[in-house]
């Protein structure tokens, strides 16, 4: 009996610490790196502020002088079921600083994807969250004083079409309120394979923003006459536009 | 000898009439006071933060050409709105479009600007400091300035434990020290607590205002945060269509953010535009009841047929909602003199 008992004492005291010892190097749930490059276009060429020109749906030549949007809440949806992950916050892409075209998502499991989803601006939340730092600091220029909210996309340059003072035209969309809610989503698919992430690895993915589809698409803008779009007014229009200017170049990942 | 009045007058803040304490900053909400709208929780006060909101509210630096601060058009004197002045101004003797609102129990304020366009008391210093009719500056150019002065460099670090100067730190102290400010002691308020008593004609006159003003002027903020057209004919001149510039709506044009009606004696002249010199010509306006029809109220008609007594009675008990506790609390008092 004693002898019976104690093998089985042997055996739990052998099994504990094997327990242990097997929880310990029990691997944590597998992250890696996700890096997605916003590359700005017009059309087939690189955005180039200033310096290039280029020619809209309406044959009208235009230089581009600014060109700022936010990306909010990246959604990845799992390859193998209709769940997603989820990554909250705001980024603002800036075509004057390189630095800032370039998101990093650490701690994304490391899974097969479907699908990426963003949001073009800003969520409710945020717009009435005060003062806020990082992207959503006021100082960078996206931000409504007399109306609060941020500028979810400004698009600024200069057409011989335009007839407002300077030939510029401008278009800062925003609104995070019924009737005049203008946050937009998209979704793109990752059509001929999944996007598969290997833990403790880093994957890039290669978005193109072509710019000259704010102009066309649902709506052909025409810079004679609508070359200023800066409160509600006509805001759907060019938010109808935009929210079709992303598409998916390619992903790779780090072997 | 240049640097230690310089280095004196840095720190006014040591001196004991200016000097904030832990008690100074204790928010507590006045009895019979709903619940505030902003919450400290997500701003922490500290005497330090205040000091630095004070400073930076009675400071010029925050405008363009450093001539202008909040205080230009936001008096003490005057609950923080502007004696005398029926349009904003600014710098290069620029002329706003709005009269100025005072500035007391804004931690209440579910939006603020007469046209409700600012939803968040952290952000409501953004407007004034970027309109090109008021401070005219821009947010980089103020951080700038800020960055380079020494004062500020101490305040902050002082404030917030590091050196970092962003806008979020700057909107935060000055978040602290306008939402202290709070008006909850006039002879009314005394009254409602069984502290002191009304005299008849001002009790009166409350009888009165319950009847036909208290509807929007709602009792114990004397506003109901509501946009309502109070029947004035749109100036020609302004073409001030109010909520509706924000909200885009029709039903919103000429409608304006009622204002709280606390320190009214003090906050002449009166109405979005500053059209009415006294309180005779405001209870004029609304007992003739001549109003232009555009989103009118039903509220607003009832209001007419004021008698000459009544008029007389509103505006004595409207005197018993000046707090002279708030207006001469040394804690708002200019620090930079």
């Amino acid at each position: 009996m004693f002898r019976i008992l104690s093998k089985k004492c042997c055996l739990i005291f052998a099994i504990i610490p094997a327990l242990v010892l097997l929880m310990s190097f029990k691997p944590l749930p597998a992250k890696s790196k996700l890096i997605i490059h916003f590359e700005n276009y017009v059309g087939i060429r690189k955005l180039a502020l200033d310096t290039a020109t280029y020619i809209n749906e309406m044959g009208q030549s235009y230089t581009v002088t600014n060109f700022k949007y936010y990306i909010s809440n990246i959604e990845l949806e799992y390859q193998n079921s209709k769940k997603s992950f989820v990554v909250q916050g705001s980024y603002l892409i800036r075509q004057d600083e390189e630095n800032t075209w370039t998101v990093e998502l650490d701690e994304i499991p490391a899974d097969s994807y479907r699908n990426i989803s963003f949001m073009i601006g800003v969520d409710s939340l945020h717009n009435c969250s005060g003062a806020q730092s990082g992207a959503l600091d006021p100082v960078n220029g996206m931000f409504w004083t007399w109306n609060t909210g941020y500028i979810f996309m400004k698009f600024e340059g200069k057409s011989p079409a335009s007839k407002s003072p300077g030939r510029i035209f401008e278009y800062h969309i925003g609104g995070y309120k019924e009737p005049t809610n203008f946050i937009r989503s998209t979704t793109l698919s990752f059509e001929k394979e999944a996007m598969t992430m290997i833990a403790a690895k880093t994957t890039q993915l290669y978005i193109k923003t072509d710019a000259s589809k704010i102009l066309k698409g649902s709506n052909t803008i025409d810079f004679s006459k609508m070359s200023s779009v800066t409160d509600f007014h006509y805001a759907d229009k060019i938010a109808d536009n935009y929210v079709n200017m992303f598409s998916i170049i390619r992903f790779s990942n780090e072997w | 000898m240049l640097a230690a009045i310089l280095l004196f007058s840095d720190f006014a803040e040591d001196n004991p009439y200016f000097r904030i304490t832990a008690k100074d900053v204790e928010f507590k909400i006045p009895k019979g006071f709903p619940k505030p709208v902003y919450d400290f929780k997500n701003n922490k006060l500290s005497p330090q933060a205040f000091v630095l909101g004070r400073r930076l509210f009675y400071d010029p630096i925050l405008s363009k050409d450093s001539s202008t601060s909040c205080t230009s058009c936001h008096q003490r004197i005057a609950t923080f709105a502007h004696i005398d002045h029926p349009l904003s101004h600014g710098i290069n003797s620029l002329i706003g479009k709005r009269n100025v609102p005072a500035i007391q129990n804004v931690v209440w304020g579910e939006s603020f600007m007469w046209d409700g366009g600012v939803n968040n008391l952290e952000v409501q210093p953004l407007s004034p400091i970027t309109n090109h009719v008021e401070m005219g500056e821009d947010l980089a150019g103020v951080m700038k300035k800020l960055k380079r002065n020494s004062y500020y460099r101490k305040a902050f670090k002082e404030a917030f434990g590091d050196t970092l100067i962003s806008s979020e730190r700057m909107l935060k102290a000055i978040a602290q020290f306008t939402g202290m400010m709070v008006s909850a002691n006039s002879k009314y308020d005394r009254f409602i607590r069984h502290e002191d008593t009304l005299s008849q004609i001002e009790f009166n006159g409350l009888m009165v205002f319950r009847e036909k003003c208290a509807k929007c002027h709602r009792e114990p903020l004397f506003t109901d945060e509501s946009f309502k057209s109070s029947g004035l004919y749109p100036d020609s001149s302004l073409l001030d269509k109010g909520r509706a510039i924000i909200t885009g709506r029709s039903n919103d044009e000429y409608t304006f953010k009622v204002p709280s009606l606390r320190n009214i004696e003090r906050t002449y002249p009166y109405m979005h535009d500053g059209r009415f010199r006294n309180l005779d010509q405001v209870l004029e306006h609304y007992a003739k009841g001549d109003f232009f029809m555009v989103n009118i109220r039903p509220e607003l008609l009832e209001a007419r047929n004021i008698s000459t007594l009544e008029k007389k009675e509103i505006i004595a008990f409207l005197k018993t909602l000046t707090d002279n506790d708030f207006l001469y609390d040394r804690r708002f008092a200019d620090p930079t003199y």
